[in-house]
């Protein structure tokens, strides 16, 4: 060795070392995060197969949902034989069986998940939307628009939720909004209506504890207007908690709709057989709730749809909120 | 923290008085009422439904009855008959009561009063548990309970086996239960235990005469919940293991055990004994549709009920009485961190 080795300043040593490295973005380091996060790779994929499905499914179904096989009805899964009794037992033609009137199980739990990626996704958009803008807003502004805004959210936020879609569903499916699109827009409406209000609130308390960092006065000393301020400097700090919380928000619209299908308030069955949503996993359920004895097997398949979509949102949840947020890792 | 308390507690009254106004309106403008033969054909003898009608004041207008008070000016009546009369609707007129602490009649059960129905047991001579609201609370507690005997243990496992597969296992675990919604987790069980092996009966008419009728629905109400305390106290174990307290114990040389039991267990219940009320609340307030799944005689299966029968006053009690469980419980949350941990500082923000 030729030359002698001088030591390194420990400065340097950290510059070298960073040096070697790409830069990255909070974002990219996340996904990178969110990729070793074993959880919620099953996760995607399974919410991905179901988006599959979803979109799909007229080609996928093996029978027209909403076809009725005369004498075929209470159909038990094929992999049940009942010798005994030919015209319940399982069928080939049949995968999951058939309902109370002979309509085939498998093709209407896809036709549901199609129903069921719309009601997650479309309340969500809308949710997040209204839900940013308002506590943008009320946290910027402050003073007594935050409070108007905030005081707002408090009646919303008392408002038993699951109280307020049965009454508001019940009391409107007769009148013409209740009809737009099969019930959906009233679902969609009544969703928004009352989840807004935990995301306005997150994003307020994200907005007020930016808005004193150094950078946001920054920009205002140079002149920065409000506008540009809370769009290119407050929210796109606020965005990691604003998509943990929309990953939340898809399946609790779905859980939503189930349950209220359940209950029998949810959206119209349809008897069109051009519709682009025939049934749904909520009526599926109603079905099976109601045939309950006769035929059990029908609330199974819903049921594991609506159990395996939460499981897989909530393990994508959890991954978010570890790769977005790498300090909170494990606390909650 | 006083000044925040008093302005937090009063806060709720307007917010009471809002939810009761908003809840008022979308139930009137519902098209039916309470007097028709069956919810399915709202018909029923008009000349029967408009003698009902007056007899519960059903007639009167919604908020302010300016016809009555313009006849008792006419008719020279003093400012305090007028105003009187300026009021007498239907809302002001519920207002009126519910201040007094009357709930009104029922419409769905003549001849009863909704505090009654609510906290009156169905049978006479039984204890006051016994009643619908009394069914609701028990069936909150004993899935109260159920989340706690199953959950805490769980967690505290996990939280001392930090890493290992027994942790990861009741994490995982704990993950899982938290997601399914109760209602599938409802329908798994009654498949299973009721439809397929047969063990216990859904339609219990009398759960009182039944005990083993109370499991399913609480262990369905309280699973997410156990789950909830698993996690909760997993991580709470693990930020007292990190404690100097503990640190210390260990160097002074006590025993595991002693360390475990009387440092760390014992502390870290802290944040798992303050959860149990508001979690109570919302136990109270999530049950309704296991209530109907599995015909519990409680306020939620009441609740659907009496939307279909459009039976207005109960429910507005049943909603003013959600929530104000859920501000209370949500009051409860608030206070509790401020105890919890000092440096948050409620009163500001």
């Amino acid at each position: 060795m030729a030359q002698a080795s001088v030591p390194l300043s420990e400065q340097e040593v950290l510059r070298r070392q960073f040096a070697l490295r790409k830069p990255t973005s909070l974002y990219r380091d996340a996904w990178h995060r969110l990729l070793r996060n074993r959880g919620s790779i099953v996760g995607m994929v399974v919410v991905g197969i179901f988006a599959l499905l979803g979109i799909f499914a007229p080609i996928i179904v093996p029978h027209p949902p909403l076809l009725v096989y005369p004498n075929n009805s209470y159909r038990v899964p094929v992999w049940i034989s009942l010798p005994n009794d030919p015209l319940h037992t399982g069928d080939p033609r049949f995968i999951l069986g058939t309902d109370t009137i002979g309509r085939d199980v498998l093709s209407r739990v896809i036709f549901g998940a199609r129903t069921s990626m719309a009601v997650g996704f479309i309340p969500m958009v809308l949710i997040i939307l209204i839900g940013t803008t308002i506590g943008l807003i009320a946290g910027y502004a402050g003073g007594w628009v935050d409070n108007l805004l905030m005081r707002f959210t408090d009646i919303v936020y008392a408002f038993p939720d699951l109280l307020f879609f049965i009454i508001m569903i019940t009391a409107l499916r007769d009148t013409w909004i209740g009809n737009l699109l099969d019930g959906f827009v009233l679902l969609f409406v009544c969703l928004a209506l009352i989840s807004w209000v935990t995301v306005a609130r997150l994003v307020r308390g994200q907005v007020l504890s930016i808005k004193e960092k150094e950078y946001v006065e920054a920009a205002r000393s140079i002149g920065a207007s409000p506008a540009r301020i809370m769009l290119n400097h407050i929210f796109p700090n606020s965005l990691a908690p604003i998509i943990v919380s929309a990953a939340f928000l898809v399946p609790q619209s779905i859980v939503t709709e189930a349950v209220l299908g359940y209950l029998g308030v949810g959206i119209r069955p349809t008897v069109d057989p051009k519709a682009m949503f025939p049934t749904s996993w909520g009526n599926l359920l109603n079905d099976g709730r109601v045939a309950i004895n006769a035929q059990p097997w029908l609330l199974v398949a819903p049921a594991v749809c609506v159990a395996l979509i939460m499981l897989a949102f909530t393990f994508i949840g959890d991954g978010l909120r570890d790769a977005l947020d790498p300090m909170m890792r494990g606390t909650s | 923290m006083t000044r925040f308390l008093v302005r937090r507690i009063l806060w709720m009254i307007p917010v009471l008085f809002f939810v009761t106004l908003i809840t008022f309106i979308i139930m009137h403008s519902t098209p039916g009422g309470p007097w028709d033969v069956s919810p399915d054909s709202r018909t029923s003898d008009p000349v029967l439904q408009a003698k009902l009608a007056k007899q519960y004041g059903l007639d009167l207008p919604w908020f302010i009855n300016t016809q009555e008070a313009m006849d008792s000016i006419a008719a020279g009546k003093n400012p305090l008959e007028v105003t009187q009369a300026f009021f007498n609707a239907q809302f002001p007129v519920y207002l009126w009561r519910l201040l007094h602490g009357n709930l009104g009649p029922s419409y769905q059960y003549r001849g009863l009063q909704v505090s009654d129905i609510l906290f009156s047991p169905t049978q006479n001579g039984k204890p006051f548990y016994q009643s619908r609201f009394g069914t609701t609370f028990t069936l909150g507690v004993l899935a109260m309970v159920f989340a706690l005997v199953v959950g805490f243990p769980l967690g505290l496992i996990a939280g001392l086996k930090q890493n290992t597969i027994l942790d990861n296992a009741s994490l995982f675990l704990a993950t899982a239960f938290y997601g399914i919604p109760n209602f599938v987790m409802g329908i798994f069980l009654i498949l299973i235990f009721a439809v397929w092996l047969g063990v216990v009966r859904v339609i219990e008419m009398d759960q009182w005469a039944n005990p083993r009728s109370w499991i399913l629905p609480a262990i369905t109400l309280g699973i997410p919940t156990a789950a909830y305390v698993a996690r909760l106290t997993r991580s709470s174990i693990i930020e007292t293991m990190r404690q100097d307290y503990v640190r210390t114990a260990r160097a002074k040389g006590l025993a595991d055990r002693v360390v475990v039991l009387r440092h760390i267990v014992r502390n870290a219940l802290i944040p798992v004994v303050t959860f149990v009320g508001p979690a109570l609340a919302t136990l109270v307030t999530g049950s309704f549709i296991i209530e109907s799944q599995f015909s519990v005689g409680g306020i939620g299966q009441l609740f659907v009920q009496s939307i279909s029968r459009r039976d207005y006053t109960v429910i507005l009690a049943l909603t003013i009485l959600y929530a104000f469980l859920i501000a209370v419980a949500n009051l409860a949350v608030d206070i509790t961190y401020g105890f919890l941990d000092p440096r948050i500082k409620v009163g500001g923000g």
